[in-house]
């Protein structure tokens, strides 16, 4: 069954195309790799899943899911470091989807909690302001959120940018239980390695999807080699994109 | 001797019993304002609200002269109008809110001093513009405690939502759409306390007994709770400190208190346990682990 359903769906700023005309669909449970290079539209393309992005033109659905009910680590977050809140709060804020705005959170939801920070390794830093961490223990922090957030979609945009090895390898096990529990996990990513060691599909973006599939067959020369040729700069002077018919019906 | 100092103004003079009920009041709902204004970055947002008010508050004079509850309305209303149109503007256009806020306080300034220039007297643009505090009647007081009522109400109604979205808007985003409201239910609880203080201390410092208690929490405490506590208490000391003060020397009430809160904000950045000067420059030997 599909959870994630492109629907020839273009999204982008001011009328250009970030990401152009892009169908497909990701099945429940999957584990789906997003790569790119920079400015391939990777981080559009999960702005859109999340509600952040409307298309400019086509859709994006979800099965059984709302924008707000998937779970977004985004790759640049727009975190006040500075803002004087514990480990432990701002971890609890990933319950919201249960507590909305006035519930209480009670013994159980505290042992939650502590469960999800323990999952990432950071027991013993729930009374630490979020300010004292460093950015590594920043990401595990965000992913113990995500893990509350109990999502049956999960998105992840570049979750292991400038991540030491340790912290990658144990956030990867986590991405892999998720895959376990069948949910459905989309990340963003430039380790090709890591891709193809632990994530079984592959969309390869430049703007256009260049490939999709079995990420065997997607990580070929070839297609690495076309989608690095893409063009990063919007053309100013575009013309209006009208799709020729035959586009349209693959 | 020193009670006759500290007390007995107080327990003498039915109006300095009423300017402290006022200015407790007063700290009540300024403290935790000003410590949202402070974490969300908005100090100065305070200070041109503080401004923008003036107008609304110069017609309400301009029809029925000094009346506090008609200039208290005014001021509402114009101040109202200046956050959402503001607020919308930058939320709508990508408009920095301070760039947004700054074009409607600096017209709505201009127009408050022209209005109650070509009408009033120099001595009511005095009043307007530092309030009085020992002229406290019951109208005024209960209005001040009811607008200090209804800050609070409304602040632990909109809580959550406030914290998330100063700490990460972009998660607030994606889970629920109460933050937007919420931005601007705050805004206009900014308005109700300026409004508050404007009865008190004038537009020109209204805004101090906002900031300045905001400023020293900052210095005493790295999580939120104690440090709406910490701001309320150095109000609620500042103001009582300030009237004492003003009573005895003849310093006018209101800039009497923001003194007083200055000298202990002065204080706060000497000694603070986080972030003062002494203890950076003296952190004592550095720990094991």
């Amino acid at each position: 069954m599909a959870q994630l359903q492109f629907r020839d769906v273009t999204l982008g700023y001011d009328r250009h195309p970030a990401v152009h005309h892009l169908s497909g669909e990701v099945a429940e449970g999957a584990l789906l790799a997003v790569i790119g290079p920079n400015g391939a539209g990777k981080s559009t393309l999960f702005r859109g899943i999340v509600g952040l992005l409307k298309p400019l033109a086509g859709s994006i659905a979800a099965a059984g899911v709302k924008p707000r009910e998937i779970a977004y680590l985004p790759q640049i977050a727009d975190i006040d470091r500075s803002f004087p809140i514990s480990v432990f709060d701002f971890v609890s804020t990933g319950l919201w989807r249960s507590t909305g705005m006035f519930g209480g959170i009670g013994a159980a939801a505290r042992a939650k909690i502590a469960q999800a920070i323990a999952a990432v390794g950071l027991t013993g830093f729930e009374g630490r302001g979020i300010g004292t961490l460093s950015g590594g223990q920043m990401q595990r922090m965000l992913f113990a959120r995500v893990l509350l957030q109990d999502a049956r979609v999960i998105v992840l945009d570049e979750p292991f940018n400038a991540m030491d090895s340790k912290t990658s390898a144990d956030l990867l096990r986590l991405i892999e239980h998720w895959h376990g529990e069948r949910r459905t996990v989309l990340a963003a990513l430039h380790d090709m390695e890591m891709v193809r060691a632990h994530f079984p599909q592959t969309l390869l973006l430049a703007r256009e999807a260049v490939a999709w599939g079995a990420t065997a067959d997607v990580l070929t020369t070839d297609n690495l080699a076309q989608a690095r040729r893409m063009c990063e700069a919007f053309d100013d002077a575009a013309a209006p994109c009208v799709p020729a018919p035959a586009s349209r019906a693959a | 001797m020193l009670r006759d100092v500290l007390f007995a103004p107080f327990s003498e003079f039915e109006f300095m019993r009423r300017a402290l009920a006022a200015v407790i009041a007063l700290s009540l709902g300024s403290g935790p304002i000003g410590v949202f204004l402070m974490l969300r970055r908005m100090s100065l947002v305070g200070d041109a609200m503080a401004h923008a008010i003036l107008p609304g508050a110069a017609i309400g004079f301009l029809l029925s002269g000094l009346n506090l509850f008609a200039m208290t309305t005014g001021g509402l209303v114009a101040g109202f109008a200046v956050a959402l149109l503001s607020g919308l503007v930058s939320r709508s256009t990508g408009l920095k809110e301070d760039a947004s806020l700054a074009t409607f306080y600096l017209a709505s300034l201009a127009l408050g001093v022209t209005i109650v220039s070509v009408k009033g007297t120099n001595i009511d643009l005095l009043h307007v513009l530092f309030g009085n505090i020992l002229a406290m009647d019951d109208p005024t007081l209960l209005m001040v405690a009811t607008n200090a009522t209804i800050t609070l109400v409304v602040l632990a109604v909109i809580y959550r939502p406030l914290v998330v979205e100063s700490v990460d808007p972009l998660f607030l985003r994606t889970v629920s759409r109460a933050g937007a409201p919420a931005h601007l239910i705050f805004l206009g609880l900014i308005v109700v306390n300026l409004v508050n203080g404007f009865q008190a201390l004038g537009t020109l410092l209204a805004v101090g007994l906002m900031i300045l208690p905001a400023g020293i929490a900052r210095f005493w405490s790295r999580d939120v709770t104690p440090m709406i506590c910490i701001a309320v208490g150095s109000a609620i000391v500042s103001g009582y400190i300030g009237l004492v003060l003003s009573f005895q020397t003849r310093i006018p009430s209101g800039p009497a208190i923001i003194l007083v809160a200055s000298l202990i904000y002065l204080g706060s950045v000497l000694f603070g346990r986080v972030g003062g000067v002494l203890p950076q420059l003296f952190p004592g030997r550095h720990l094991e682990a």
